[in-house]
């Protein structure tokens, strides 16, 4: 859409990321809703390139941004940098009131500070007893986030209102491994029926087109959670005495 | 009547601690850009009333509140502090540029990440490994260290002229770090190591926006070993 837009301001677009991970979605998402093109770089974890090594020298993490050259690291500082360096391109992913851009980081926090840890001790439980635990103390914090959708939506379709904000990519980039630890473990933590708001939305943000167009393919997705799952298993086999 | 001081003052509250280095972030912010507030102090291990309505999600300091509505988390205090009094006279806090924000952001979660549970560990208030936290420090400072040349290009602060986002962030821990120097008797801000960021700390602690909130490292040593003692109490209580 935005063809004219293709990083403007200052030069070229790279974004070195891998193509499973969730920060690397929030970023592409982000991207995508603002019409900027970008050459994508798909990175090897397991023997990084000197080009991530040298513009992510502190963590050697994915997503990094290089505008101009210039590495922007951290998905929530990528994605507010997004806004700031393109104003007026594409919908701004935070509000202009003051009091609304501090909920939507608040919530935006809330998602990276308390539910992931929550979600991740689901995601790499292994017995039965780890995953009920894991379960029990994941449904408060999507509790929180079915009754900040309602706070920040006022009756529309987004956090953001009317179109995604901050929010609604920095949560809905989790969806498609929500699902996949979903699947694996049997639990149903975006159960509908306890968070009908929270379901909906999920659809709703998967069904935008600068969404479709980024998130994995869901079996993929599947497939490597369960190899992740296989590695740990085996690894807690052969360190482990008993059975 | 009350005078427009006192209401102004009214409009703005900042429920924290003298101790807390998350609310000297704010009391810095507001005082850089002179603006009158009041201060609530929390009383640890006895939440109050207020502060469990105004935070129901995190129940911690510090909260702003803003003609009665409140901000938690104290970045996000600081960011919109910085936007709702940004008039012309008043400093900035982020600097305008787009990439300079992102770098000062991008350290700012740096900081808290790595310095804040290290410190609680070095402090002994939760428990951990205290040469590895001792360590982590170390090498977040130096990171910081590197990061100040680039940051200040030859100026005073991380900001430039004056004092900003990421001075407040990191500035706010000296307190604590001096405290924490005496009670694991580690060396932390090592001069002949950290030159820059010694040099830096002494002039952040003299900005008259820091000195007066800036608490005293015997103060805080002794709060540290009270709020042990509070803590023990608490976790002894639920054991019966």
């Amino acid at each position: 859409m935005a063809v004219a837009a293709a990083a403007g301001a200052g030069g070229e677009l790279r974004l070195l990321g891998t193509w499973s991970s969730p920060w690397v979605i929030r970023v592409r998402v982000a991207l995508g809703l603002k019409g900027l093109s970008y050459e994508y770089l798909e990175e090897d974890l397991a023997s990084k390139s000197d080009l991530l090594l040298r513009s992510n020298p502190v963590h050697g993490k994915v997503p990094v941004l290089l505008h101009g050259g210039r590495p922007v690291c951290e998905s929530l500082v990528i994605l507010e940098y997004a806004d700031e360096a393109w104003p007026g391109v594409g919908p701004p992913l935070l509000p202009s009131d003051p009091y609304d851009r501090a909920t939507a980081r608040f919530w935006a926090a809330y998602v990276n500070d308390t539910f992931l840890p929550a979600f991740r001790a689901l995601f790499r439980s292994l017995t039965e007893e780890q995953r009920a635990a894991a379960f029990e103390n994941a449904v408060p914090k999507v509790e929180a986030l079915d009754r900040a959708l309602a706070e920040c939506s006022k009756g529309k379709p987004f956090f953001g209102g009317d179109a995604v904000g901050l929010v609604d990519v920095a949560l809905g980039s989790h969806l498609v491994w929500i699902r996949a630890v979903n699947e694996v473990a049997g639990t149903n933590l975006l159960d509908g029926a306890r968070f009908p708001g929270l379901a909906a939305w999920a659809e709703r943000f998967l069904a935008v087109d600068a969404v479709r167009e980024v998130v994995p393919d869901a079996g993929k997705v599947l497939e490597q959670y369960k190899g992740f799952r296989a590695k740990w298993i085996a690894a807690a086999g052969s360190t482990s005495k008993s059975t | 009547m009350a005078s427009s001081g006192e209401e102004q003052a009214a409009a703005v509250r900042v429920i924290g601690g003298w101790a807390s280095h998350y609310a000297i972030r704010a009391y810095v912010a507001l005082r850089l850009k002179g603006v009158e507030y009041e201060s609530l102090q929390e009383v640890v291990g006895n939440k109050s009333e207020l502060l469990l309505r105004s935070n129901p999600v995190h129940k911690k300091i510090p909260v702003l509140l803003h003609r009665g509505k409140p901000v938690a988390e104290s970045m996000i205090i600081l960011q919109y502090i910085d936007e709702v009094w940004a008039s012309d006279g008043a400093p900035a806090i982020l600097p305008a540029d787009p990439y300079a924000r992102a770098v000062e952001r991008f350290w700012a979660q740096y900081v808290d990440d790595k310095i804040a549970p290290a410190s609680v560990v070095l402090r002994g208030v939760t428990n951990g490994d205290k040469d590895e936290a001792a360590a982590q420090v170390s090498t977040a400072l130096q990171h910081l260290e590197a990061a100040f040349g680039k940051c200040s290009q030859g100026r005073s602060y991380f900001g430039g002229d004056d004092i900003g986002f990421l001075d407040i962030i990191l500035g706010s821990y000296l307190g604590w770090l001096k405290a924490v120097e005496m009670i694991a008797g580690v060396k932390i801000l090592d001069g002949s190591k950290l030159p820059e960021l010694t040099a830096w700390a002494e002039r952040f602690c003299a900005h008259h926006a820091v000195r007066d909130v800036m608490p005293e490292t015997d103060r805080l040593v002794q709060f540290n070993t009270y709020l042990i003692g509070v803590l023990k109490a608490k976790a002894s209580g639920n054991n019966k």
